[in-house]
């Protein structure tokens, strides 16, 4: 049981550190890299879980695998939204994006 | 004989009030073609008041009609027209000078571009008139009484580019609803005391008539008192005199309507109408009657040191009122709706020359008049005829209501009859003063050189009303009389000829002094003014009443104005700008959240969700 406790604790300084990177940084690849730090943090949960938790099975295996293909979907996209927005605006910085304002 | 006309009195009222009707529907559109419908409208409704009264004169039996109006427990609101001697006479009366004062407009008025307003107005006040004279109880007269109130109000604030006009409107209104408040309230006290909440006339007459049995002393007396407020505010008597006078913003014709027919007799009516009451209570009875001898002394001094033409008539009208209010008081009805019905002839055929007078010289001030009597012959002729009348010169209509009164007032009171008797002579002196100074004597100045006789649309009137000014008086006379048996079933008795020969005397006397001082000059009247300045100030000043008011109601009431006002402004309007105000500045707010930032949302977003699993843990840890 320890052992489950050291893993979620490294999970949440891990998404901690994603989190705060996606608040905090001004360069949106870092933000995309930020969140990538987030979903490991919860795939590292999954699998904590599905190894020593309380009833051990295949499944949190298997949505693991899941998410690690759709966040490399995700990432590229985000990276491909990223070029297209940089050859528009010539700029990665965040603080820019305010389209939603308008 | 059969009731034929009175089953149709209802569209007496019914058809000024079409006319008023069609006239606010098509306004302006229709301009002399307005004109004569309220013209004919109103001569529909002489026509039948005529035939009505002609058929009570005959000997008709009543005519009431009514149909329930609204039922609540066991009580009944009814809406009904009730035709006795009584109402119709006031009726013929209504209609006569309304349709005269009608037919006058139409040249007095005709530059006017408001002139089918004003034809709308005249037809309102007519019919909520008759309304009035026509109602079977107490709550529909209370209605058409307001009605009246509110027509007035048009009609003296017509002109109302003039500030005068707007204000002596709302002085007319503001203080007789000082006395329309008395009135509801004794329509209130004799809905509650009275036996099934009955306020028709029948029943108020059977359960007052029986000695009251059924309502105390002291509530009778009440409601006679509350009843009397009422019409002392329309009927202008003191204290509530103050807005008559300034009705004459108004056009002349007007002030003749509301002066003899409509606003001013409606107070006599109601004391007439609801007369039981007042027989029920002694002390009612006296301070009708006191207040009327003392409004009829007080206006008829006050008429003594006026200066303009119109005024000088109103305060008569405010005296004259006063002795109708006296005759009541005294116990006649038959004197006081005499002197009712005589009064509304010469008042309105007065009025009405002197309408004339303005529309030939364009001005109200006598002192600027004088030689007209060769120049406006008809006008200088009926205004002379109305002057006598209203002294009080035999064989002239208003000798006889005014002996009839007088003669009252012997019987009863010889105080009373002392002051009626002064009230005749001072009535005498104004009125050949008013006559002397505006058409004897040679033109002030050349600016009136150009005035000329009125249109015969304007003289026709004159003359009926100075006819009727005449003849009026002779359906009551010590010798012949059949008017006061025909009015209240008994005969009207007189004491003899002592009251004659005193009114006689003093109007006679009245007239000799007038004609002494303002026409002869034997005695030098500005001598006379100097010889006693203050007496000529307060009377010029009308007692200060005006001022008095104005100072203890008006403006205290004002300075409350100003008080409630700020609470209103602070308070009330505060709150309401507190509400905006918050929700502006959390508008404001949250536009400010809406930057377009995902990190700020973001930031938000991971806040909130700290919070709430923080509140949900800490409550289950709880």
């Amino acid at each position: 049981m320890t052992l489950l406790g050291s893993y979620l604790t490294l999970a949440a300084v891990l998404f901690c550190l994603g989190l705060y990177g996606v608040l905090t940084k001004r360069n949106a690849i870092v933000v995309l890299l930020s969140l990538e730090l987030m979903l490991n943090a919860v795939n590292l949960n999954l699998i904590a879980f599905s190894k020593y938790g309380m009833i051990p099975s295949l499944t949190g295996h298997v949505f693991t695998l899941f998410t690690i293909s759709v966040a490399a979907a995700e990432a590229a996209v985000g990276v491909a939204i990223l070029i297209v927005f940089y050859r528009r605006r010539v700029t990665v910085n965040v603080d820019e994006f305010d389209e939603l304002r308008r | 004989m059969a009731t034929v006309f009175a089953a149709y009195a209802w569209l007496v009222p019914a058809l000024p009030l079409a006319a008023f009707a069609l006239l606010t529907a098509f306004g302006r559109s229709l301009r002399t073609t307005g004109a004569w419908v309220a013209i004919l409208a109103s001569l529909g409704s002489l026509a039948l008041a005529l035939l009505i009264a002609g058929e009570r004169l005959a000997g008709a039996e009543d005519y009431s009609q009514s149909f329930n109006w609204l039922a609540f427990g066991t009580a009944t609101l009814s809406v009904g027209i009730d035709v006795t001697n009584l109402t119709s006479l006031m009726m013929v009366v209504v209609t006569v000078v309304g349709f005269l004062v009608n037919v006058y407009s139409y040249g007095y008025m005709r530059d006017d571009e408001r002139m089918t307003v004003f034809y709308a107005y005249v037809s309102l006040f007519l019919a909520s008139m008759l309304g009035l004279v026509l109602a079977d109880n107490l709550l529909m007269l209370y209605i058409f009484w307001e009605l009246v109130g509110v027509c007035s109000f048009l009609l003296i604030g017509f002109w109302y580019h003039k500030p005068e006009a707007r204000d002596a409107a709302k002085k007319a209104f503001i203080v007789t609803r000082v006395g329309d408040l008395g009135l509801l309230i004794a329509v209130l006290l004799l809905f509650w005391y009275m036996p099934g909440h009955a306020l028709d006339f029948t029943s108020i007459g059977n359960v007052f008539g029986n000695d009251g049995g059924a309502i105390s002393a002291g509530i009778t007396t009440l409601i006679a008192l509350l009843i009397f407020l009422g019409a002392v505010g329309k009927s202008g008597q003191f204290p509530l005199h103050v807005w008559l006078p300034d009705a004459m913003e108004g056009p002349t014709p007007i002030s003749a309507l509301i002066h003899a027919a409509t606003m001013v007799a409606a107070g006599v009516f109601l004391v007439a109408r609801t007369f039981v009451i007042f027989e029920a209570s002694p002390a009612a009875m006296a301070t009708v009657a006191a207040i009327g001898a003392f409004t009829a002394i007080f206006a008829a001094t006050i008429a003594l040191a006026q200066n303009d033409i119109k005024r000088v008539l109103a305060y008569s009208t405010v005296s004259q009122l006063g002795y109708m209010m006296l005759g009541l008081g005294v116990g006649s009805v038959v004197a006081g709706m005499f002197h009712l019905f005589t009064h509304a002839f010469f008042k309105a055929l007065l009025f009405l020359a002197a309408g004339s007078v303005i529309h030939a010289v364009h001005t109200q001030d006598i002192r600027e008049m004088g030689g007209l009597g060769s120049r406006m012959k008809t006008t200088a002729w009926t205004f002379g005829i109305g002057a006598l009348a209203l002294a009080g010169i035999p064989p002239l209509a208003g000798f006889w209501s005014k002996d009839a009164i007088l003669a009252a007032a012997l019987e009863r009171n010889p105080l009373l009859f002392v002051v009626g008797a002064v009230t005749a002579f001072l009535t005498a002196l104004y009125m050949s003063r008013l006559f002397y100074m505006v058409f004897a004597g040679k033109p002030k100045d050349g600016s009136h050189a150009h005035a000329h006789e009125s249109p015969a649309v304007m003289t026709a009137p004159l003359v009926v009303l100075a006819a009727l000014s005449v003849i009026a008086g002779f359906v009551e006379t010590p010798w012949y009389g059949w008017f006061g048996e025909w009015l209240t079933g008994e005969a009207a008795h007189h004491a003899g000829y002592l009251a004659m020969i005193v009114a006689t005397a003093a109007g006679l006397l009245g007239l000799y002094l007038g004609w002494l001082i303002w026409q002869k000059g034997t005695i030098d009247r500005k001598a006379l003014a100097a010889r006693m300045p203050g007496l000529v100030r307060v009377l010029e000043r009308k007692y200060y009443i005006d001022e008095f008011y104005d100072l203890v109601f008006v403006r205290s009431l004002r300075r409350l104005g100003y008080v409630l006002r700020a609470i209103d402004g602070l308070v009330v309007d505060g709150a309401v700008r507190l509400v905006a105000v918050t929700a502006q500045a959390v508008g404001r707010l949250n536009t400010r959240m809406q930057s377009g930032q995902l990190q700020g949302y973001l930031l938000a977003a991971v806040f909130s969700v700290v919070i709430l699993v923080l509140a949900v843990a800490g409550r289950r840890l709880w």
